[in-house]
């Protein structure tokens, strides 16, 4: 089962390399992993996307919370909060069906923020559903080049 | 909303405004203030091996009240400091150049990570400039460590060491303890500022994330009381926490006032009188039969871990767990383990509970303050009006059938040892357990030990009984060869009035037998006795019961002259100045004991005991009280 877990942490030194060290060690995935500073210079927030059992969860949750400079780690349950990725893709285009694939962009909301020759970039913005259906969508274009920022999330209260 | 937050750490200010004036210092060399904040610690004692990167603080050392006890190696060095922290509760310091000297101290460091001792690591650097373009004697110490450290630090600005340092030892000594790693690079070592001397209260307030002051709910310790009211087998099966919360009086008040029967874990040994009539001495792979039938019950003995498990008795219906983390050589198999008991587990790590086993009662406090809290409850009702007289004369009956025991068996008797050792005075033989027991009688009891690891380590737990906490100091978790030695040099370094015994083994010795430098010339009187059987016994008893006996690297003897006793411990001895005698024969075993005893110097008896003597009981790792060999 997936999880989203927010951690933050004091802005120090190695602090990142604990926390996936911590997620390494002691054999739990990571799906994807941000991490920014918060509007406090001081703390940065990181945003965790598991996979695990409540078991596994359990025990990550309190093993981040063990690590000094983890201030506070909240793992969220579904729907409590919410969440979103942007994702930045290349797709091949040519002059057959460029329009095409800018249109199909509109429709998500995307935006057309390069243009080339045989390329257009894409931003797209949202939750995971939207995300993956859009992804899935472009395949059929041929996707060249892909970046995302995995999962950031906030409770809703 | 359905958040489960983590309820020990709630975010502070980030920077606390200081209502007083700060201290500052005088303009110091870097390497000044940090043997300064050593001392503002509370530091008497480092174990220190110096080199480039380190030996501007050894220069500041001198000047220091510190006292500086030079290891032949850094490992001997750290391990000294863990026996220091373990005969003590205050954190064991040492410290080595970077590089090399570093990556000696790891092992020590993975073994108070695994055994919450308190331990402050302290690494020299390479200077700011050199890090990351492979300097002579660089290593990413932060890097090496991080999974095996409660926390670390590289300092990157020379303001930062009073803070660094204090919190170092505030982290290492509070909550469940644990080691924290210095890295501390040259160049700041030698430049100058002028030192802000921070408060402890500063220092708590700056790790926001750090709440080690955890007290369990009134609610969970009245169920605690209800389900002692209703229970029928109840068993305390206690650990390291006892010792390190300092717990380990109100232990035996709230034990005695329930009538409770308690075991504890090898970490706990000395948490609990062992000669109380409530002990059942400690439990699990090699512990105590009667232990491991009182958490689990007692079984039909079976071969085959594949034919069914008959019960026989039952055990413990509450089982209440204070201080441990169910340990693998604890439980065997987790899913059996007092399969038919209500847990209680208190622990100040809430990370500890369901780790490794579901427990019905989780409380997350510290264990010395959810006793005494217990103890006043108790008290205010007037006591617990169960007695469980039908649980304490079963446990009767286990005590009377369960003992630990040890006879000439024909293995020993046709053991190549009688052959190439006793020549003709068979009935002289010598069983290891016999020495554990006659130092037992002869100190009364009185003395600390420690161990290696091995057969000798667990007859240690098995043949020596103790009364106080912070008296077998033992590498557990980690299972630390080696350790022994250096362990009761740092131990007696702390307590110079107690005699200071390493029990060990002649593998165990030999890896750092290079401190018997260290206790000659520091004049620390810790004594060794090697049970020396020339081979790895504990593999030899797996290979033993699982190989066929085809032994895979487990002779240290001279295979070209098996009759020679090899390494002659008695002239590497010696040559070190130590004292030492060697001891084949039954008649001479308690002389020679009492002349160890007797010394004011190092002192090393080299015991020679058969190889096929076997550690009983026995759970094979993974099995079940089912499958026990006792």
């Amino acid at each position: 089962m997936r999880h989203t877990i927010s951690v933050l942490v004091e802005n120090k030194f190695g602090v990142l390399t604990r926390v996936a060290g911590l997620f390494s060690g002691r054999g739990y995935n990571i799906d994807s992993l941000n991490v920014a500073p918060t509007h406090d210079p001081s703390l940065s927030r990181m945003s965790i996307v598991t996979r695990g059992d409540d078991a596994t969860v359990e025990q990550i949750v309190k093993q981040l919370d063990k690590l000094i400079d983890v201030v506070k780690v909240i793992d969220y349950r579904q729907g409590d909060f919410i969440d979103r990725e942007l994702v930045l893709l290349k797709v091949g285009t040519g002059r057959d069906n460029r329009a095409e694939v800018a249109q199909m962009a509109e429709l998500f909301r995307a935006k057309v923020v390069d243009v080339q020759p045989e390329s257009l970039t894409i931003e797209i913005t949202g939750g995971e559903g939207k995300i993956e259906k859009f992804i899935t969508l472009m395949k059929g274009f041929g996707i060249l080049d892909l970046t995302r920022t995995g999962q950031v999330a906030l409770p809703r209260s | 909303m359905s958040q489960s937050t983590a309820s020990s750490k709630a975010p502070a200010p980030a920077a606390p405004t200081p209502s007083a004036p700060r201290e500052v210092g005088p303009l110091m060399y870097g390497r000044d203030i940090f043997v300064e904040a050593l001392e503002r610690a509370g530091v008497e004692v480092i174990f220190a091996y110096p080199g480039g990167a380190s030996m501007e603080i050894h220069q500041s050392l001198t000047k220091s009240k510190i006292r500086t006890v030079l290891p032949r190696h850094e490992q001997g060095g750290s391990f000294a400091a863990e026996g220091y922290a373990r005969a003590t509760g205050k954190a064991g310091v040492c410290m080595g150049t970077s590089g090399p000297g570093a990556t000696n101290l790891v092992t020590a460091i993975a073994d108070a990570y695994m055994d919450s001792c308190p331990l402050v690591a302290i690494t020299g650097q390479v200077t700011q400039a050199m890090i990351g373009r492979g300097a002579f004697q660089e290593t990413d110490m932060v890097g090496v460590t991080l999974p095996i450290v409660k926390h670390s630090y590289l300092i990157t600005d020379i303001r930062d060491i009073p803070r660094v340092v204090a919190e170092a030892f505030y982290i290492a000594e509070s909550g469940r303890p644990g080691p924290v790693v210095i890295d501390f690079p040259k160049n700041l070592q030698q430049d100058r500022v002028q030192p802000v001397w921070p408060t402890l209260d500063e220092i708590k307030r700056g790790l926001r994330g750090y709440n080690p002051d955890i007290r369990a709910g009134d609610l969970e310790l009245n169920e605690i009381i209800g389900l002692i009211e209703k229970a029928e087998r109840p068993v305390i099966y206690c650990g390291g926490g006892i010792i390190t919360s300092g717990a380990a009086a109100e232990l035996r008040k709230f034990a005695e006032a329930a009538q409770i029967p308690v075991t504890t874990t090898l970490m706990g040994i000395g948490g609990f009188p062992e000669t109380h009539p409530l002990s059942l001495r400690w439990l699990g792979m090699h512990g105590s039969a009667v232990a491991n039938w009182a958490v689990s019950g007692e079984f039909e003995p079976r071969k085959d871990p594949k034919q069914p498990a008959v019960r026989l008795k039952e055990g413990a219906d509450v089982l209440l767990a204070f201080g441990v983390r169910f340990d693998d050589r604890v439980t065997g198999a987790f899913s059996e383990f007092a399969k038919n008991a209500t847990i209680v587990h208190i622990d100040l790590d809430a990370s500890e509970h369901n780790k490794n086993k579901r427990v019905q009662l989780a409380v997350h406090g510290d264990i010395r303050d959810a006793l005494t809290r217990l103890n006043g409850m108790i008290a205010k009702r007037g006591g617990i009006q169960k007695t469980f007289p039908a649980w304490h004369q079963q446990i009767a009956e286990w005590k009377a059938k369960g003992s630990f025991h040890y006879e000439v068996t024909p293995e020993i008797a046709n053991s190549d040892h009688m052959k190439d050792h006793l020549k003709g005075h068979e009935d002289q033989v010598i069983l290891p357990q016999m020495v554990i027991e006659m130092l037992y009688e002869l100190t009364g009891g009185n003395a600390i030990i420690t161990t290696g690891v091995g057969q000798h380590q667990m007859w240690s737990g098995q043949w020596y009984k103790y009364s106080e906490p912070r008296t077998f100091i033992t590498s557990g978790g980690l299972g630390s060869m080696g350790y022994g030695y250096p362990a009761a040099i740092g131990a007696k370094v702390a307590r110079p009035d107690k005699e200071v015994i390493d029990i060990d083994g002649d593998g165990s010795f030999l890896m750092n037998v290079q401190e018997l430098a260290t206790a000659h010339v520091e004049k620390i009187a810790a004594k060794a006795i090697i049970l020396n059987n020339q081979h790895l016994g504990m593999v030899v008893q797996w290979e033993d019961n699982f190989y066929a006996g085809n032994r895979g690297h487990t002779y240290l003897g001279n295979p070209d002259n098996r009759a020679q006793v090899y390494p002659d411990y008695v002239r590497v001895c010696n040559s070190f100045n130590v004292p030492a005698e060697q001891v084949i024969f039954r008649k001479d075993l308690k002389a020679a004991l009492q002349r160890m005893l007797d010394a004011k110097t190092p002192y090393v008896l080299n015991v020679m005991t058969p190889y096929s003597e076997h550690v009983l009981p026995f759970i094979p790792a993974g099995r079940t009280v089912a499958d026990m060999k006792w």
